[in-house]
């Protein structure tokens, strides 16, 4: 196989570590190992390591206060402290809104959380992605506990207007709270918690450079919630177990150099996302945007391919080193495609053979244009294979 | 990633047989393109013998290695000998495929059929007795059927592993459940009944009445069946066990315990709050 040149555009799934949080989070595997509750001046070191990396946090959110972040061990764990935690708190309100493209650690949820009997409305979106904010201030009444919407897609990109829709829903009612799953905004585009009024948002460290099994929670001072980890005082009683030192040293350090590199995210990184898009929807016939332009984080674009199926796309881009990801049914192991993309009403012919590209501040030119140039042979060769060469034809002959 | 093996992959990299056959004296199809696999399989035929195979399929990697692998196997063959392919044997030739992947050797198989049933002119419009089952994927039950009684399936998981059925909004489920229950009802030994729906609700009824309630009342403690859906029995602790600190406990070991043990293994027992 050719795998040896690895070309990766799955940084939506998860990122590489980068170099310095190693570095920052090693000697906490090594020789300061002490328990950051331990008295002695050992564990101070700990202590003041987690501290800082609470203040970086802090920082990259733009929190008021150390005192509003919470170390979880993911994005998921996070989501699920701050949903259950809120509406534990809230207990006689039983309504909760969300939209129908979040992230399954979320849905799931709810769906669950139907059966315990909450009433759950999801809001749909429109076919460029966008959140139908009108049913959402239509939806929101007295009895409603909760709002939870994710920040940016993890397969579209799309990102929802965060600050309008707490707007929205503080106008309608003052004690809704909002829930942000900002997982993939994180490292993408500024986060503010406090312009965008927000009372609880997540964030997962290994899709901003920091390793796996690490997240964050932010929660508004003065918002009630339980949590969901019972046991000692650690993250001041709201999430028990000892703290996993190294892991929160580096979602720290990465949330430091995330900040750092927005910049470059808006700008380079959005450059060779661009590129990557704009030649690929111009040399191969048969690919459409699964999304509109606008309104994207800057490190992801999801072309559907026409009458190819996604993960034999994946699997002969596999053969050249290339990793992507499919909203396709066959990939996921489940046999349904894509719900975000089914809800934006993206049609069959392009629903099953959809590739979302996710770049990082790794990703370099070469290898971009490498995509660019083995795409087009990938998808002539498999077009070949497809049922639907009438269809396709007549494709070629519109846009070709 | 999937396992796929070394025959899956060098079928799907280099599929044998890829195209159609402008004078083939049969087409065999399956699946859709909603479904989100086709396939089209073309068939010259001379003296009883498929001379000549070709196929195209919209589908992922296993799919693609399904259908040529069956080009493989049929061309030169007689067609008494093609006819008595199945799924499985499509299955083996690659390897053996990963279970969820099940469905594209049995769609590979019945695009086979559909093209001999053209040929030899049998009735291939759907049977008006031949009832949907799943509307998502359009799976009827006499394919729910075949594909019981060719891979010798047990359980609903593996029926939609094989056949998609289920796999969506899985309104379906307990149609296949009932079909499953049918079939075995009507071929194994009455030493172990399978309950239908209603008689499985009635007994986790009779159990927690009879036997756990009544353990619970003993100490002050109450408890009420609030919903089923399939393994997940959801019930509210009352009284005592409410308050309890060890109601997680009583839960677990007592509660779901023996619902395990007088019925079935699968169970989980799940609290709510009223
Ligand atoms: C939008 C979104 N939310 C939540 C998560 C879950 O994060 P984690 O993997 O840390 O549990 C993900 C990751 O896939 C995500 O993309
Ligand atoms: S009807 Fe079978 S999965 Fe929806």
């Amino acid at each position: 196989m050719k795998e040896k040149c690895l070309i990766y555009l799955d940084n939506n799934a998860t990122t590489r570590v980068d170099g310095q949080v190693l570095d920052a989070m090693l000697p906490f595997l090594g020789e300061n190992y002490a328990n950051p509750s331990s008295i002695y001046s050992f564990g101070g070191v700990a202590q003041k390591a987690v501290a800082k990396a609470r203040e970086q946090i802090r920082d990259f959110i733009n929190a008021k206060s150390d005192k509003e972040i919470f170390f979880t061990a993911s994005g998921s764990e996070s989501a699920n402290t701050a949903i259950r935690g809120v509406l534990e708190s809230n207990k006689p309100k039983k309504h909760i809104i969300t939209t129908k493209v979040e992230h399954p650690c979320v849905l799931n949820l709810y769906k669950t959380l139907e059966k315990q009997g909450y009433k759950v409305d999801y809001i749909g979106v429109d076919s460029n992605g966008d959140l139908n904010l009108d049913t959402l201030a239509e939806t929101v009444n007295a009895n409603t506990a909760l709002v939870s919407c994710m920040w940016a897609n993890n397969e579209t990109g799309i990102i929802f207007p965060i600050e309008k829709i707490s707007q929205i829903i503080k106008s309608k009612n003052q004690d809704t709270k909002l829930f942000v799953d900002a997982v993939q905004a994180a490292g993408k585009i500024p986060i503010d918690v406090q312009a965008a009024n927000i009372d609880l948002l997540s964030i997962s460290g290994h899709k901003f450079h920091a390793p796996k099994g690490v997240g964050a929670l932010y929660v508004k001072s003065g918002t009630l919630f339980s949590p969901l980890i019972i046991g000692g005082h650690q993250e001041r009683g709201k999430r028990a177990g000892t703290e996993n030192v190294p892991y929160i040293v580096a979602i720290g350090e990465a949330a430091r150099l995330a900040k750092e590199g927005l910049e470059y995210e808006a700008t380079e990184v959005k450059r060779l996302r661009d590129k990557l898009e704009s030649t690929i929807l111009k040399t191969v016939f048969n690919a459409r945007l699964n999304s509109g332009f606008n309104n994207r984080v800057p490190n992801t674009t999801n072309i559907g391919f026409e009458y190819i199926e996604g993960e034999l796309i994946l699997l002969h881009l596999s053969d050249f080193g290339i990793c992507a990801s499919s909203g396709s049914a066959c990939t996921s192991g489940s046999l349904e495609p894509s719900h975000v993309l089914r809800a934006m009403g993206v049609p069959f012919t392009a629903l099953h053979g959809s590739i979302r590209f996710s770049l990082s501040r790794f990703t370099t030119e070469k290898e971009v244009d490498s995509v660019i140039s083995i795409m087009p042979r990938v998808i002539e060769k498999l077009v070949k294979l497809s049922p639907f060469q009438n269809e396709l034809e007549e494709l070629r002959r519109l846009r070709g | 990633m999937w396992d796929y093996t070394k025959e899956v992959m060098e079928h799907y990299r280099n599929p044998k047989n890829v195209g159609k056959i402008d004078d083939a004296e049969a087409i065999g199809e399956a699946g859709s393109l909603v479904c989100g696999d086709a396939l089209k399989i073309y068939l010259k035929i001379k003296d009883n013998m498929v001379v000549d195979a070709k196929f195209q399929t919209f589908g992922c990697g296993s799919a693609v290695a399904s259908s040529s692998v069956l080009t493989e196997m049929i061309i030169g063959k007689p067609l008494d000998e093609v006819k008595k392919i199945t799924n499985k044997d499509i299955a083996d030739r690659l390897g053996g495929l990963p279970p969820e992947k099940m469905h594209c050797s049995v769609m590979g198989h019945e695009a086979l059929e559909n093209a001999l049933s053209k040929y030899f002119k049998e009735d291939v419009a759907p049977h008006e007795k031949d009832k949907m089952v799943c509307t998502c994927f359009s799976v009827t039950e006499k394919q729910i059927l075949n594909a019981i009684k060719d891979n010798n399936l047990k359980t609903l998981e593996e029926v939609t592993n094989y056949t998609k059925a289920g796999g969506a909004c899985g309104n379906c489920k307990a149609d296949i459940q009932a079909i499953l229950d049918k079939y075995y009802g009507s071929e194994i030994s009455k030493a172990k009944p399978i309950l239908t729906k209603t008689q499985r609700i009635i007994k986790i009824n009779d159990i927690i009445e009879n036997q756990i309630a009544t353990e619970l009342r003993k100490d002050g403690g109450d408890i009420d069946l609030i919903d089923i859906d399939d393994n997940k029995v959801y019930v509210e602790l009352k009284g005592c066990c409410s308050k309890c600190k060890n109601s997680t406990m009583t839960l677990k070991n007592f509660v779901e315990a023996t619902l395990r043990e007088m019925l079935d293994e699968k169970i989980e027992v799940i609290e709510v709050e009223k």
